[in-house]
């Protein structure tokens, strides 16, 4: 039985596998239905509207059911159940389980307890290989994995999507440049991590240091709760804003990620430029997840 | 020889046990702490004899001594006490004779012996699961939320 819990996981020629296979089903137009008759839990615990209805929408498409459970209230869980037992209980009813889960390492807890395949879809602050896997998959669209520029910038420290992102980067020849506000930088431990998996980390202390030598740029949400005081956020946030005019020299391959929701890190006038191509990678989160649905039950 | 014959042997504090095991070399004020993780308490039926600071005749430094009589503790046991003392040796002892002699390595997979330091990791909820870190260059990396515990290790043994 095959889980998908954490990118961590992963080796090189599975995460290539999964973005062949969802290219491979973004390009067919009209989907085959694969998973006709079969029945999927979409446990969220948390909620996540986008991240639940993006796997509604990919099961649905290849001809699966779901059954969904919304909230800790709605469930046996408010009545003081473990999640291990409801995931015994609910293993007895469907091919598989998609969960979303407010503790870090529900996913994990859940695979070791179920009897059918379970899929990560965010268990608190910590995994969330199909975001990982998108952004993945988005980058693949516009370049080849291998020998490229590739900028992260925010949140480094609590970001978990750079965090994933960049331990699953590690699985290739890119060059990782991070870029973020003092205090945010990236944790010291996955830094010497990435590094001993051979990834190539140089920090900078400005956007403005590296930005016109990217390939990628990846940015995420800072969040004001991180600031002792909104004056320092905003002034953070403010030199943090990607605007037409911090794209003016850039390269012309540039794509520019967020995993969204934006706080104000990408200038609305960006969205028309060639290099915006967050949305494009929130409306890739379906194939690569028709990918995962299917990689678990077929 | 009897008992009263039988000369302590030179440093320790202790007298030798027949049957049992001999953890020595623990770093000095950690005996008990070795206790806790190996599970012996109080209410355990182990006769102990434990002594802290006693001057090693090797190294001249303090260290402590814990000798349990009549069980002999399994490596997998004593390797959890490697987290806070690595240079502790364990002594397998039968009729008063050394039978073995061990050093005692770090795990790969640690369950149950420390706790996690994330409160928001699934392992600090009422499930009904044990910790478990993988040690990496002695870093511990939590198998469920990913947290990793690189110092003050002895600080969050359960």
């Amino acid at each position: 039985m095959h889980h998908i819990i954490s990118i961590r996981d992963f080796e090189r020629d599975e995460i290539d596998a999964l973005i062949t296979k969802a290219q491979k089903i973004q390009s067919l137009g009209s989907y085959k239905r694969t998973l006709s008759g079969k029945l999927v839990a979409l446990l969220f615990f948390e909620p996540s509207t986008r991240t639940k209805m993006s796997f509604a929408s990919a099961l649905s498409r290849l001809g699966g059911d779901a059954i969904t459970v919304d909230s800790v209230e709605g469930s046996s869980i408010s009545k003081g159940e473990t999640l291990a037992d409801t995931i015994r209980v609910v293993s007895s009813y469907v091919d598989a389980i998609v969960l979303r889960h407010p503790k870090e390492g529900a996913a994990r807890l859940a695979s070791e307890f179920a009897s059918v395949p379970v899929i990560n879809a965010g268990d608190g602050a910590g995994q969330h290989p199909s975001q990982t896997l998108l952004d993945l998959y988005t980058i693949k669209e516009n370049m080849p994995l291998d020998n490229i520029d590739v900028g992260l910038l925010g949140d480094l420290r609590y970001g978990r999507t750079a965090h994933s992102l960049s331990y699953a980067l590690s699985n290739y020849d890119v060059r990782l440049h991070t870029i973020a506000p003092k205090g945010l930088e990236i944790p010291q431990w996955l830094s010497k991590e990435l590094k001993d998996r051979g990834l190539d980390i140089i920090e900078h202390s400005s956007m403005d240091e590296i930005i016109n030598e990217l390939d990628v740029l990846y940015a995420t949400r800072i969040q004001r709760e991180r600031f002792p005081d909104s004056a320092s956020y905003s002034r953070v946030a403010h030199s943090y804003r990607i605007t037409p005019e911090t794209l003016e020299n850039v390269r012309k391959n540039l794509i520019l990620l967020h995993p969204l929701p934006r706080a104000g890190e990408i200038d609305p006038g960006v969205d028309s430029l060639p290099y915006a191509k967050y949305f494009r990678q929130a409306e890739n989160g379906i194939p690569i997840r028709m990918a995962m649905l299917e990689d678990v039950m077929l | 020889m009897t008992q009263k014959d039988h000369k302590p042997e030179n440093g320790l504090l202790i007298s030798p046990i027949q049957n049992g095991t001999v953890i020595d070399h623990i770093k000095a004020g950690e005996a008990l702490t070795v206790l806790r993780i190996l599970g012996i308490t109080g209410s355990t039926e182990e006769s102990l004899s434990i002594a802290t600071n006693v001057k090693s005749n090797l190294t001249l430094r303090p260290k402590d001594i814990v000798k349990i009589s009549d069980r002999e503790l399994s490596k997998e046991e004593v390797n959890k006490i490697a987290l806070i003392s690595p240079n502790a040796t364990i002594n397998i002892i039968r009729n008063y004779r050394v039978v073995e002699k061990v050093g005692v390595e770090i795990p790969d997979i640690l369950t149950g012996v420390v706790k996690c330091p994330n409160p928001g990791c699934i392992t600090n909820s009422n499930e009904p699961i044990e910790s478990k870190f993988e040690v990496v260059d002695e870093t511990l990396h939590c198998l469920y939320c990913d947290n990793i515990i690189s110092s003050d290790i002895v600080d969050y043994i359960i």
